[in-house]
């Protein structure tokens, strides 16, 4: 496999936008050069040979962990808006969505 | 000897006695903390009245003859497990407010076996870290030297018990959160095998990587944790039906011919020296308990730290994408429409470090660089855990050190994330095999810093690690000195 | 030129279940807002999924009904995306290793048979629901139907017309109702369809560039949204300008589909295993148990009904397009035997008093017990047909059995041959020039013989009776 591509600024603003941060134009030169220090340690893996190794994304071989399908009791509406930092009668309100 | 500075198992046999109630423990223990907390900051939030009530009830309980394994015994939560109707920040800007409507399952368990709360503990925020100061409330200081860190993210639960704010505590395991600070802190602590302890109400990090353990002053505290906190949880998918033991029965148990396997790839250049040589004086004393040294390997271990920079981070960016201003917790309030209140919100709520780390995990994750990153570093795991897998066909358990340095100088790697995440080299390749381990004190540096020594062993072998390591903690005789506060 | 259509179909149907997929919330359409919800719903912090495991056994049943084959081992990923509706971040859904795949539906196209691929069913969970207030620059979320189990059926692009592509939906739609595993309601959502159209010249092997249409909300509006998304392309194509890929929407008011507003972000959904959910594992005797559940499906109900009832394909179309429906057609069969003239009353009389009332056989008032009884009335010769059709409004009306409603009226057939010899003797007799005419060779009389029996015996006299006795009585 190549190397792993330098992280540009612009790789950085899309990244951030896709996880909803803002990030101020220095932040953007920091995190820049300290994820390309990141994503070049991580180049490291690329010396493996992987063919054929099946991925692991649990640490434990769980399997069919099941629910039965009983109703049990929720929240409520007030309880469930509790904690909301802006909440209208019994919704949760937010800036217009635009479809 | 004051009360706050007994173990578990020194205070139940006093509860047992009648010698002492279980109001008198609660309040020994606030005063400690009137004393200390100032300079240790080892809390975010104080549960006095919770817990002085928690403590009359214990005492009638008492009374009853009804005693429970922690009937009276305060204990610290981190502020990463979840609690019914009191604030839980995972130490973040973002959670400030939030006041959970549940309980995690580890918190229903300890109430039930009656402990006493008493507070909740400082932390990395959302567990990113490895000095606790990245909590928005401000760092926990290294009682042995409140200029250094306490390690972490589980600083403050390592610092309770170290500076006898607490007799035990709740700390989180990602990489190292639990060990790590427990040898910085000169205490014990233990991430049990991934399953193992119900991960219901702890605020995800990185799930497949989370674990819940205790600190504690001694070995037996651990055990005496572990028989509470351990069990299956209907409530979480990837929690295991294995039958639970009672951990105190390995308690002393001799380990005679064990074979203990140290593996090459920890004992490496870069170790400071006086870690180092307590850690080789550790092998000593369990090789005159009767173990065998093995010499093994785990060849994949310089690969640990790259795959958990990414498998971490990357579950990270999902598991805080919740964070959004919209259910609860902090909004901003300067949004002029949707993507602002997003943007916005999560620029407030989050610090560098968290911020950093959504960056790495999403762009990890991202369109075209989900093969080369998430899945490269997903199957070199299933190596590393192949790894430990062969490794326990010729040992019982592995020894190494639990960290490669003592604690380090407040604010000495805060700008070097790199270095920062180089403390955690020996602790992480456990949380990616998902198998447990356990830090003990093994020494002081001459500057009086503690140093811990790590067991690791097998899936479920929980037993095996409290066997070795109160074997080791009673013949290594480790001088019982405490910070001078 | 001359162009082909290429249609795809995605459908989400909604899972029959009492409880979401991940939680113990109910499932119920309706209630208070954010009532339905609970910490695993809203997407609080530490808390975690657990699968209802109705939910992988309904998707099953699905996949099994549509020829699928189901990955013995299949998991979770999540799709992650910011919306106010989503209140993890993420939607958990499958990705790389869907319950089930490669399966295929039949279609009737001009008495012929087309197989439409089913490329994979997964299951995933619903978002909530967003309300835009018309005066102020807010909306409001209800996370209700956060967490409803969604199967979705993803079709191969193997439709080449809106009819095509409609006649599809309303086989899926058929199939899920028939199973159970999901109302089949539009209007609430519980069936939702987006579209992937494209147009290409004849002969073409490549797809054309597609458009993907959402927000069609019945079976006529997805057909009338293709069919002027077909118009549309073709027209650009026409004019020399290029079809765009983009998601449209479909405007009911208006009759024509409009790109989406938002600006749409490059869609970079990082889906990932969810490390909170464990494998599925599905073994043979599982898969084995579920088959066996299996209710008959439309399609082989119809070919038996034809065949063993002689009835035709019409009849038998009709009568298996609602399972509760044809259920009741064949109990009522079985009762009283007779399957053409019972499929002659269902489909008259007794759908035509229910369309009227836009009610469903579950709640026809005429029980299969009633309906057959009254069939066999008939072909007893107890009452005749013209007086059934008077007995089966009553009985639609009173839900009481038909010979209630006969007694009740004093409608019940003069069978006894002894009262009517003696009723046709004295009308005979004060007839004896209609008698002599008869005889003389006028048999059109005949006729006038018949009123008058049905006159003396108000009706009531069996007109098979009648007509024997009286080509007796009256030959002398």
């Amino acid at each position: 496999m190549e190397g792993i591509l330098k992280l540009t600024t612009q790789n950085v603003e899309y990244v951030a936008k896709l996880a909803r941060l803002e990030v101020t134009n220095q932040e953007k030169e920091k995190f820049t050069a300290q994820l390309n220090d990141i994503l070049l340690y991580i180049d490291k893996l690329n010396e493996l040979d992987t063919t054929g190794v099946a991925p692991m994304s649990h640490a434990i071989a769980v399997t069919n962990a099941f629910r039965e399908d009983k109703v049990a009791e929720s929240l409520g509406t007030q309880r469930a808006l509790a904690n909301a930092p802006d909440a209208r009668g019994e919704f949760f309100r937010v800036p217009k969505v635009i479809d | 000897m004051e009360l706050y500075s007994l173990t578990i198992h020194e205070l139940q046999e006093k509860i047992k006695n009648g010698d002492v109630s279980a109001m008198q423990i609660t309040e020994s223990v606030f005063s400690r903390i009137n004393a200390v907390e100032e300079r240790v900051h080892s809390y975010i939030r104080l549960m006095k009245e919770e817990a002085l009530a928690a403590a009359a009830k214990a005492d009638e309980n008492i009374k009853k003859g009804d005693l429970q394994p922690l009937t009276g015994i305060p204990v610290a939560l981190k502020d990463i497990v979840c609690t019914k109707g009191i604030t839980t920040t995972c130490g973040s800007h973002i959670l400030h407010n939030f006041v959970p409507p549940y309980n995690a399952t580890v918190v229903e368990k300890l109430s039930a076996a009656g402990a006493v709360f008493v507070g909740k503990a400082n932390m990395d925020e959302f567990a990113m870290g490895s000095s606790t100061e990245t909590s928005y409330f401000g760092p926990t200081h290294n009682p042995w030297d409140l200029e250094r860190i306490p390690g972490g993210s589980s600083g403050g639960s390592a610092t309770a018990v170290a500076a006898d704010e607490c007799i035990a505590s709740i700390g989180s395991d990602t990489g190292g959160s639990i060990r790590q600070p427990a040898a910085l802190c000169g205490v014990v602590g233990m991430k049990p095998t991934y399953g193992r302890v119900s991960r219901f109400g702890l605020i995800a990090f990185a799930s497949s990587l989370d674990q819940i353990g205790p600190f504690t002053k001694d070995v037996e505290d651990c055990a005496i944790m572990m028989n509470v906190l351990a069990g299956y949880d209907p409530k979480e998918s990837t929690s295991v039906k294995t039958e639970v033991p009672d951990y105190r029965r390995f308690i002393g148990g001799d380990i005679k011919g064990w074979k203990v396997g140290i593996p090459k790839e920890y004992f490496v250049e870069g170790i400071d020296p006086e870690v180092a040589a307590a850690v080789q004086k550790a092998i000593a004393v369990v090789e005159k308990c009767g173990g065998k040294i093995v010499d093994i390997t785990l060849p994949h271990t310089q690969y640990c730290l790259a795959v958990y920079y990414i498998i971490a981070p990357a579950e990270a960016s999902s598991n805080l994408a919740r964070y959004d201003g919209v259910k609860y917790g902090l909004r901003t309030a300067d949004a002029r429409d949707l993507m602002e209140m997003y943007t916005k919100t999560r620029r407030q709520g989050f610090g560098a470090e968290v911020k950093r780390r959504i960056m790495i995990g999403t762009y990890a994750l991202s369109a075209g660089y989900y093969d080369a990153y998430y899945g490269k570093a997903s199957q070199v795991r299933a190596l590393i855990r192949r790894d430990f897998d062969e490794a326990f066909q010729q040992c019982d358990v592995i020894l190494t050190p639990t960290t490669p340095t003592p604690a380090f100088k407040i604010g000495e790697k805060t700008d070097d994330p790199l270095q920062m995440y180089l403390s955690d080299i020996f602790t992480i390749s456990t949380n990616l095999a998902g198998i447990p381990g356990i830090s003990v004190p093994c020494g002081f540096t001459a500057a009086g810093l503690p140093i811990g020594v790590q067991f690791l062993a097998g899936h479920f072998e929980e037993g095996k690690l409290l066997q070795i390591a109160s074997t080791y903690e009673k013949n290594a005789a480790i001088e019982k000195r405490r910070p001078t506060l | 030129m001359e162009f082909e259509t290429v249609i795809g179909l995605e459908v989400h149907a909604q899972m029959l279940t009492d409880t979401k997929i991940f939680c113990n919330c109910s499932t119920k359409f309706g209630g208070t807002p954010n009532s339905h919800a609970c910490p695993v719903c809203l997407g609080m912090p530490g808390v975690l999924p657990v699968l209802n495991k109705k939910v992988v056994e309904y998707g099953m049943k699905m996949a099994l009904a549509t020829n699928c084959t189901i990955n013995p081992s299949n998991s979770f990923a999540r799709k992650n995306y910011f919306y106010p509706d989503l209140p993890k971040g993420y939607q958990i859904s499958q990705f790389a290793y869907p319950l089930a795949e490669h399966g295929y539906i039949l279609l009737e196209i001009n008495g012929e048979q087309k197989k439409i691929g089913i490329t994979r069913i997964h299951m995933e969970e619903d978002a909530g629901k967003l309300m835009h207030d018309e005066n102020n620059p807010v909306s409001y979320v209800d996370l209700n139907r956060t967490g409803v189990p969604l199967i979705e059926i993803v079709s191969e692009p193997d439709m080449r017309s809106p009819e095509e592509a409609a006649d599809y939906l309303k086989r899926l739609h058929e199939i899920l109702v028939y199973l159970e595993i999901c109302d089949g309601n539009m209007e609430e959502g519980s069936f939702r369809c987006d579209a992937n159209v494209s147009i290409r010249p004849k002969g073409q092997k490549e797809f054309g560039t597609r458009a993907e249409l959402k927000n069609m909300n019945s079976f006529r509006n997805v057909q009338r949204a293709l069919e002027y998304e077909v118009k549309r392309q073709q027209y650009l194509v026409e004019n020399g300008q290029k079809i765009v890929q983009e998601t449209r929407l479909w405007d009911d008011a208006q009759g024509v589909t409009n790109p989406m507003r938002s600006k749409e972000e490059a869609h970079d959904y990082r889906y990932f295993p969810d490390p909170d959910l464990v494998p599925v594992m599905v073994d043979e005797t599982w898969i084995a148990r579920i088959r066996e559940e299996l209710p008959e499906l439309p399609l082989v109900k119809r070919e038996r009904f034809v065949k063993d009832y002689q009835i035709p394909a019409y009849d038998a179309g009709v009568l298996t397009a609602d399972k509760a429906l044809a259920l009741y057609y064949e109990d009522v069969v079985k009762l009283c035997g007779k399957p053409k003239q019972v499929s002659n009353w269902v489909m008259g009389d007794v759908l035509r008093f229910l369309n009227e009332e836009k009610r469903d056989i579950r709640q026809c008032p005429i029980s299969a017990k009633s309906l057959a009884d009254m069939i066999t009335l008939i072909e007893e010769g107890a009452i005749s047909g013209k007086m059934a059709k008077d007995v089966i409004d009553d009985m639609y009306k009173t839900g009481k059995p038909p010979q209630d409603i006969i007694k009740e009226k004093g409608l019940v057939q003069i069978t006894d041959e002894g009262e009517l010899i003696k009723t046709i003797s004295a009308i005979i007799e004060a007839s004896p020039n209609q008698l002599k005419d008869y005889r003389g060779g006028k048999e059109k009389l005949f006729g006038f013989f018949v009123g008058q029996v049905m006159k003396a015996t108000q009706g009531k006299a069996n007109p098979q009776l009648v007509n024997d006795l009286l080509k007796k009585m009256l030959a002398g």
